[in-house]
């Protein structure tokens, strides 16, 4: 059978590949272009973080061993065989572990409720004063720019150590995070309904009250939980510059080698972690399915 | 009260459209109740964190002192020794997202549904990937000094370990998201697996991929100002320091330098995007 295809002919073969032949060249040569600036940027940016694959390989068993070493007892019985020696502290880490859950919790609550007050000043939609917004953005930008555990050290040194520059630090990195979501939610809403509501007599805070904020909430609170997720997180290292938590414990087993400390702790984080994302990820698909149910 | 116009009696309107207007008792006290639930878990964990208006308002009154003395800012007489941690900092967060990226690049895959059949290689990536999100940047850096030694190169290791996990759980998102007809057609016309893959997936999420290893080069940059705080390399030493020794101005002058750097990068790296991908809406 003869072939249904159309063979065209050489010369037009020719003139329709050349092109292409062109454009897969220049985009070639583009890529490459780009191959090359990325390795000098990582050539000098290898330089100046003192990488060294001589170290790192020839040390690298350090690590495996580490690891290796967590699993084993001060007496070098594996921790498996007694698992009650492993986790001897568990009562005291329960509790370290819940401070830094409620840590968490509440510099999500009160971030939350600042990033709520402050979203609707650093929107397009809703805000009226141009001035106002400018700063509410900048003062936004400003506190999820620098990391919490920076607002920590400060902190620690303004009200001492403990969980309370914890809250704080988690609070005002949240209200610069959350801030910033909510104010892109509240510019994706329906404008509709704040029209009528102005159209019928509402003065703006009513029109944000009843027309823009039901329609904002159950987004609101699944973005607080997603929120708190990665605020556990950070909970749990705040015990590294003293702002209370599990991370002082843990940080006082790995710097004074206290191998099965050190993964019994681990453990524990990794632990809650997972089920605080598991619970959260539940009650976030709910509130969605909710909002669509309408 | 004013006469409500073409209602001639809001009690009967009231009466006559009750479910509507009052909603169910569900949807009348549940709010309450979670409400409730949140402010009484609130007021135990001020409680037990040991909140109080003494404590909050020295605090306060001692940020407000803080913030006095650290204008104006100053570079003391470091300013040389802090540029060079600030290119460090860069350096970390450039490799760290670098390495992690080219790293996760097959575990994407391996974790996604549409390009491993294997139910256990899956559920061992993603597990993989689980475990290592779960343990902070600072704690990583802690560990790999163990193995390095202290200075930036931990800081790098960390930074990758920690991304890692991020990127192949990203990565595989954006796999199993992809439109499988261009797969298939590689497929039908002789194409191998690995085939589909290259021709049919990588273009699709490739432009996916490198809008989320900009945005995560931006974000590192800020995880590597503070790993210093542990003697991973970067500014973050100093900062810690100047904060221990109360020298606030120079505290105000890093934390200026990290903003213009960080708003720098976050320029930069807004542009590259455009340039590479385009136009196309970002789907985290």
């Amino acid at each position: 059978m003869a072939s249904a295809i159309p063979v065209l002919p050489e010369q037009r073969v020719a003139d329709l590949y050349a092109p292409y032949k062109q454009e897969l060249a220049a985009k070639r040569r583009i890529t490459l272009i780009g191959a090359l600036v990325l390795l000098v940027l990582t050539m000098i940016a290898g330089r100046v973080a003192e990488v060294d694959a001589d170290k790192f390989f020839s040390n690298i068993y350090r690590f495996t061993d580490y690891f290796h070493r967590l699993f084993f007892l001060d007496t070098g019985a594996s921790v498996f065989t007694d698992v009650r020696e492993w986790f001897w502290g568990l009562q005291k880490w329960t509790r370290h572990i819940l401070d830094t859950l409620l840590i968490a919790y509440l510099g999500t609550l009160f971030g939350a409720i600042g990033a709520f007050l402050i979203c609707f000043a650093a929107t397009m939609n809703l805000a009226v004063n141009p001035a106002r917004r400018f700063l509410a953005r900048r003062f936004l930008e400003f506190c999820r720019t620098v990391p919490e555990i920076v607002f920590a050290l400060i902190f620690v040194v303004a009200f001492g150590l403990g969980p309370v520059p914890g809250v704080l630090a988690i609070m005002i990195h949240t209200v610069g995070a959350l801030g910033k979501l909510f104010a892109e939610v509240v510019e994706n809403i329906d404008m509709k309904p704040v029209e009528g509501a102005i159209a019928s007599g509402a003065t703006r805070w009513q029109a944000i009250r009843y027309a823009a904020v039901p329609q904002v909430l159950p987004n609101f609170a699944s973005y607080a939980l997603l929120r708190f997720e990665i605020n556990v997180r950070g909970a749990s290292v705040m015990g590294f510059v003293g702002a209370g938590g599990i991370g002082q414990e843990l940080i006082e087993a790995i710097r004074k080698f206290y191998y099965s400390d050190v993964s019994a702790i681990l453990l524990l984080i990794i632990a809650t972690v997972m089920i605080i994302d598991l619970v959260t990820e539940r009650i976030r698909h709910s509130l969605i399915s909710q909002e669509h149910g309408r | 009260m004013k006469a409500s116009g073409m209602f001639t009696d809001q009690a009967e309107m009231m009466q006559r459209h009750k479910a509507l207007v009052m909603g169910s008792p569900r949807e009348k006290y549940l709010p309450f109740l979670v409400a409730g639930l949140m402010l009484a878990v609130a007021l135990f964990a001020l409680f037990r964190l040991e909140f109080s208006f003494a404590r909050l308002g020295a605090g306060i009154v001692q940020l407000g002192t803080f913030l006095g003395l650290m204008i104006p800012p100053s570079p003391g007489t470091q300013l040389y020794a802090l540029l060079k941690a600030l290119a460090e900092t860069v350096a970390i967060a450039f490799l760290g997202t670098l390495l992690a990226a080219v790293l996760s690049f097959p575990l994407g895959f391996f974790a996604a549904r549409n390009t491993m059949a294997n139910g256990i290689v899956r559920f061992m990536t993603r597990r993989f990937s689980d475990t290592i999100r779960g343990v902070d940047t600072l704690i990583w850096a802690l560990i790999w000094i163990n193995v390095v030694g202290l200075g930036p190169f931990a800081g790098v290791l960390a930074i990758m370990t920690s991304d890692i996990g991020a990127f192949s759980k990203l990565y595989s998102e954006a796999i199993e998201a992809v439109d499988r007809k261009a797969g298939e057609g590689v497929v039908s016309s002789g194409g191998s697996k690995l085939h589909a893959i290259r021709f049919g997936i990588v273009p699709q999420v490739m432009p996916v991929f490198i809008s989320q290893i900009l945005y995560y080069f931006e974000s590192n940059t800020r995880s590597a100002t503070i790993i210093g705080i542990v003697g991973a390399g970067g500014i973050g030493l100093y900062l810690a320091e100047t904060i221990r020794t109360y020298e606030w101005d120079n505290v105000a002058f890093i934390i200026l330098m990290v903003l213009v750097t960080v708003a720098v990068i976050d320029a930069i790296s807004s542009r590259l995007r455009l340039a590479i991908v385009g136009q196309r809406t970002v789907t985290s």
